[in-house]
């Protein structure tokens, strides 16, 4: 039950947070400005996919740097 | 059908297509290698683990979560996996990572398989358990995807079906031709998966938030578009500049 409650809690883990836990933390944030500019859905439109954007293209050119 | 429901569609069948082709890569080798009646064996218990997944998961998260609560919940589930799915496809794209090979896999499968000691009876452990684990490990990304996009929706059972006809279409090419799927365009179908995923992601967290998208469903579409063209720009920007000698 353990063995099986930790593999539950690492496959989560993994799929979560893995190596970008900047996607994960960057999910939140759109959550965050989701609710905070629901009275804007214009503004809201245009800030969520800009901001997805920006956090998947520093983070493919830090893959790039590293290389 | 509505335009989210086609999307929908595509998107979970895209996710599945290349996950299944995957799968098969794996199902090939032990069948080819140790014995197809394991490979199989393993393959279809891989699938009906798969199915109570969906049936004990989905089902209950449509009838008992508040929508807008699930909304945002898969939203972010599908944003996280889709940002991963997009980073992917342009480092890929611009040749930073090298692209999904299945020969490649098919091959270093096989030879790892011939060094196994042979099976003592009718029934082969080796393949099967990597026929349960190549079809399971894959079709867990699928499921999430199933349930997500299914749940949030409430077109549990349409997407449901998209996965099905995806692996029932890889099932009935891996018969036809006994080989892995090598000719499938797998990189180009899932640079489009993370584009919908990301897209889906943003709409759902969106919408379960209270911020109701200009354009409704359609916004679904133009989302899908700007990550698209995001794309195209970014495996562009991000390909390494020669280095004259």
């Amino acid at each position: 039950m353990k063995k099986a409650l930790r593999a539950f809690g690492a496959f989560w883990w993994d799929f979560l947070v893995g190596d970008t836990p900047e996607f994960f933390v960057a999910a939140l944030v759109v959550v965050a400005l989701a609710f905070l500019l629901h009275t804007h859905r214009v503004v809201g439109a245009i800030v969520l996919p800009t901001f997805v954007l920006v956090v998947v293209a520093l983070s493919a050119v830090r893959v790039r740097r590293r290389r | 059908m509505r335009t989210a429901d086609v999307v929908l569609v595509l998107a979970v069948f895209g996710a599945s297509l290349v996950e299944m082709v995957e799968a098969l890569t794996l199902v090939l080798a032990a069948g080819m290698t140790r014995s197809w009646r394991s490979a199989l064996e393993g393959t279809l218990a891989a699938l009906g683990v798969l199915t109570v997944l969906v049936v004990l998961v989905g089902i209950p998260l449509i009838h008992y979560v508040p929508i807008d609560a699930l909304r945002v919940i898969v939203g972010t589930l599908l944003l996280v996996l889709g940002m991963s799915w997009l980073r992917k496809a342009w480092l890929r794209g611009s040749g930073l990572k090298a692209l999904h090979d299945e020969d490649a896999i098919f091959a270093e499968t096989v030879e790892e398989l011939k060094v196994q000691p042979a099976a003592q009876g009718p029934r082969d452990g080796v393949a099967f358990a990597l026929a349960f684990k190549g079809v399971f490990l894959e079709g867990t990304e699928v499921v999430l995807i199933v349930i997500s996009l299914g749940a949030s929706s409430h077109r549990l059972g349409l997407a449901a079906a998209a996965a099905l006809a995806a692996v029932v279409l890889v099932t009935i090419a891996g018969i036809v031709v006994s080989r892995q799927l090598s000719s499938v365009p797998e990189n180009l179908i899932k640079t489009m998966v993370g584009v919908m995923l990301c897209s889906f992601g943003l709409f759902w967290i969106g919408e379960g938030a209270g911020l109701h998208w200009p354009g409704a469903d359609l916004a679904i579409l133009v989302l899908a578009v700007v990550f698209a063209l995001a794309t195209v720009v970014a495996t562009r920007v991000l390909r390494p500049t020669a280095v004259a000698a």
